[in-house]
């Protein structure tokens, strides 16, 4: 009964959905205030019937109901309860209705914080969102219904792949998606601007906040995920420039091209152009993402399953979507009032250059990661394009880039004095290079790593010193003052470009780790990187699901035991499959990282060994990046979005 | 600097930018793009050794050797059979009759030398023209959805 109730709740989401669509929209255009107040409402309530219908899934996730094909093909009786709730997630259908309950979720936060923004714009803004609703509900309903029943039920479901039997899959999904979709937020004002013809920098301040939103949630899905990959799959990599990961990369450029185009709109009323198609862009591929993920255009561990009507609808969805809003682009932007030139020695100036650089890495991925699609379709050839690829022509772009971002924040608006900006900046280029000299003498090679890290360096010191030299001059009690003072948004700016170049510092330094292949003897001890590792044990062990063999290593510097790892290789009786437990222990700001293979007759047993100097700093850099976009995001002046009836004179251009 | 001055530059950095980044990515296509084959079209193509290449297919049953951390085994399509060659450790899902794609170099005198092998995560995501290449000869097992 709950199942069924959960099928008919989507059902009346989908038609109030078409609602949301139809009734302000007719009512923006008749000027008619009272059908444009049936968006809020509508939009809130779809976002209950989806969050009921989710539930309803998640209920018989839990209860392990295998009546449903869904519970059957994705879960198991024996299944840890955290898992049987991140299962629901963890297939084809049950990830399609969390995107669905995302995207319900935007429209209702765009009903709830929109106090402060005209009704036009705001009911054409739901109206797009509830048109998106509509198009992916119907998807659902059509072709991935996940309350479909079978009977007779089985006595026991097939589990869900161990590879997503794992915490970082309870949080990476929704996180992913809140940043992905929480972009269609953008994208509906984008349209709904494009659509009422009214874009300034009032737009570009309702915008920010939404668009730091997502670009926050990406940050730390992407991140999520990456540290996922990097201790469930064993071979120690985080990265792998799989087309599905590329898929979340490519909104996550164009996002923070977004964030940096939307400030220059709003401080200087110019970009304005850009501004939106970079808004409908970002949107769009996530869109692109989504379908290249469920189309089955991929084999990827991301993809569940092929079905080519998916396919079909999917890109027919993003057709309409991507094309519709494109051509509304072309129709209106000639119409739009072109903004203020400016001199290209300015912090807007500045931005461009930004704007310019990410737009080439954002077109870098999406041909990586298109070409070998299209080549295939048109040729038959089947080629794979990597990490080689990628690295080079993304490292030429992305270096001159953290290059630039300190000297971006030292320049003023309008008029900046590029060689005062270096002036101030010359702590940085010291401290970096001294920190390339140091980083050379220590390792010698590789010299990409000793440039990158000197750079990351130099980056982190000058995105910091534009709070220092805000509060220079005075000392003590009175600097903190100043300190406290400085508009959040600073600070925000500061700690992200300082977690750019963290994540740059560990991305360099993979180039200095240390990795070796060895059949482990007991009671032997095996150089890694400045460590010594050693097998105490190996041993069975039952699971819940599964049975393990596990091996306790210890690590050792200089004769003491640092530390304790539990590498494990896990098999799971369900689906017959085996995974690896990698054993992590943190050291400094490295990790020593351990995954177990086979054992053999002679009592070794083969181990990949890995020393990761500085690799945590990926992780951290991202969520510092994640702390700075928040600091922005609480910023008051940026609040327009989240604002109280008293705040909305805000709307008028800033400074 | 004149109003047209500041759109040229505008112009100029963008093309600048753009023009790089353009190539830069023909640059990278032409030497970093690795083909992918299955053993018959690779015994179809006659590629020349040393060529980087990407193979997919089953491990054929019964041809896994293992020598410390040397390991030989055969990856067939059921029409052609490549034999590869690696040294290290497999991956999880590395079985025989399972799906297995492998990177590496052709040898000169046959065989292939992988320096790395991926195994598939689940037999539902063989590569596709393996997948194809088995349902023509029917001894497609997986679930046909």
């Amino acid at each position: 009964m709950i199942v069924e109730t959960g099928h008919y709740a989507l059902v009346l989401a989908l038609a109030l959905a078409l609602a949301q669509f139809a009734i302000p929209f007719i009512g923006a255009r008749l000027n008619d205030a009272a059908l444009m107040r049936v968006a809020r409402p509508a939009a809130i309530t779809q976002f209950l019937f989806v969050a009921l219908s989710y539930g309803a899934l998640t209920y018989a996730h839990v209860v392990s109901d295998f009546s449903l094909v869904n519970v059957i093909e994705n879960s198991h009786s024996l299944k840890p309860f955290i898992y049987k709730i991140s299962g629901v997630w963890g297939n084809h259908e049950g990830s399609m209705l969390l995107w669905v309950l995302v995207l319900s979720f935007c429209g209702a936060l765009i009903a709830v914080f929109s106090n402060a923004i005209p009704d036009r714009l705001r009911a054409d803004a739901l109206a797009v969102q509830g048109l998106l609703g509509a198009a992916f509900l119907l998807f659902i309903l059509l072709t991935s219904n996940p309350f479909a029943r079978v009977a007779p039920a089985p006595w026991e479901g097939r589990d869900l792949n161990p590879i997503l039997q794992d915490p970082g899959l309870a949080i990476h999904p929704p996180l992913l998606y809140l940043g992905y979709v929480g972009f269609s937020i953008v994208f509906s004002f984008a349209a709904a601007a494009l659509i009422g013809g009214r874009i300034d920098a009032g737009w570009a301040r309702v915008i920010r906040p939404w668009t730091l939103f997502a670009w926050i949630a990406l940050t730390l899905g992407i991140a999520m995920g990456s540290y996922w990959a990097y201790y469930t799959l064993g071979w120690g990599g985080f990265w792998f420039w799989d087309p599905v990961e590329n898929a979340s990369l490519m909104p996550w450029i164009a996002g923070t091209a977004l964030v940096h185009s939307a400030a220059v709109m709003e401080k200087r009323e110019a970009l304005k152009v850009w501004t939106i198609f970079l808004a409908i862009l970002a949107f769009s591929l996530s869109l692109l993402g989504t379908f290249l993920v469920r189309s089955g255009v991929l084999t990827s561990v991301h993809a569940f399953a092929s079905d080519p009507d998916r396919g079909v609808f999917i890109l027919a969805i993003l057709g309409f979507f991507i094309g519709g809003a494109l051509a509304l682009f072309a129709l209106r932007a000639g119409a739009l009032p072109v903004g203020g030139l400016f001199s290209p020695i300015s912090r807007e100036g500045a931005l461009v250059l930004n704007n310019l650089l990410l737009s080439a890495c954002c077109a870098t991925v999406v041909v990586g990661t298109l070409y070998p699609l299209a080549l295939e379709a048109i040729t038959g050839e089947k080629i794979s394009v990597g990490a080689p690829f990628f690295n080079t022509v993304l490292v030429p772009i992305a270096l001159p880039l953290a290059l630039l971002m300190p000297i971006g924040q030292m320049l003023a608006w309008k008029r900046g004095d590029l060689a005062a900006a270096l002036q101030r900046l010359r702590i940085a280029f010291i401290v970096g290079v001294v920190a390339t000299a140091a980083f050379g003498a220590w390792y010698g090679t590789p010299f990409l790593s000793i440039v990158t890290a000197g750079i990351a360096i130099y980056l982190v010191v000058g995105a910091l010193s534009d709070l220092a030299l805000r509060v220079r001059g005075s000392s003590g009690r009175a600097s903190l003052k100043r300190l406290a003072g400085l508009p959040l948004s600073v600070f925000g700016t500061s700690i992200a470009h300082a977690g750019m170049g963290l994540t740059l510092l560990g991305l360099a330094a993979t180039g200095w780790g240390v990795e070796t292949i060895v059949a482990m003897k007991p009671a032997s001890f095996y150089d890694v990187g400045p460590y010594q590792i050693g097998i105490d044990s190996v041993s069975p062990r039952q699971g819940p699901n599964y049975s393990e063999v596990y091996a306790v290593m210890a690590v050792r510097k200089d004769g003491a035991t640092l530390a304790t790892i539990e590498p494990a290789k896990r098999f799971y009786q369900a689906r017959r499959m085996a995974r690896s437990e990698a054993g992590i222990v943190t050291l400094g700001l490295g990790q020593v990282y351990a995954a177990i293979g086979d054992s053999h007759e002679d009592g070794t047993i083969d181990a990949r060994l890995y020393w990761k100097p500085l690799v945590t700093l990926i992780w951290i850099g991202a969520l510092i990046m994640a702390i700075g976009g928040g600091l922005s995001l609480a910023d008051r002046r940026l609040r327009i979005g989240v604002a109280r009836r008293a705040a909305a004179p805000a709307l008028e251009p800033a400074e | 600097m004149t109003r047209k001055g500041k759109r040229l530059t505008l112009i100029g950095g963008a093309m600048a930018v753009l023009g790089l980044a353009a190539g830069l990515m023909l640059f990278a296509l032409r030497d970093n793009i690795v083909f992918f084959y299955t053993p018959s079209e690779l015994a179809k193509k006659q590629t020349a050794s040393g060529a980087r290449l990407r193979i997919g297919g089953l491990v054929k049953e019964g041809t896994v050797v293992k020598n410390g951390q040397d390991v030989n085994f055969t990856v067939t399509d059921k029409t052609s059979d490549l034999a590869v060659s690696y040294t290290g450790l497999l991956p999880d899902l590395f079985r025989e009759g399972q799906g297995v794609v492998v990177d590496g170099v052709l040898q000169p005198f046959g065989g292939f030398r992988a320096d790395s092998v991926l195994a598939k995560h689940d037999e539902r995501y063989m590569p596709r023209d393996v997948a194809d290449a088995l349902k023509k000869q029917g001894v497609w097992q997986g679930e046909t959805k």
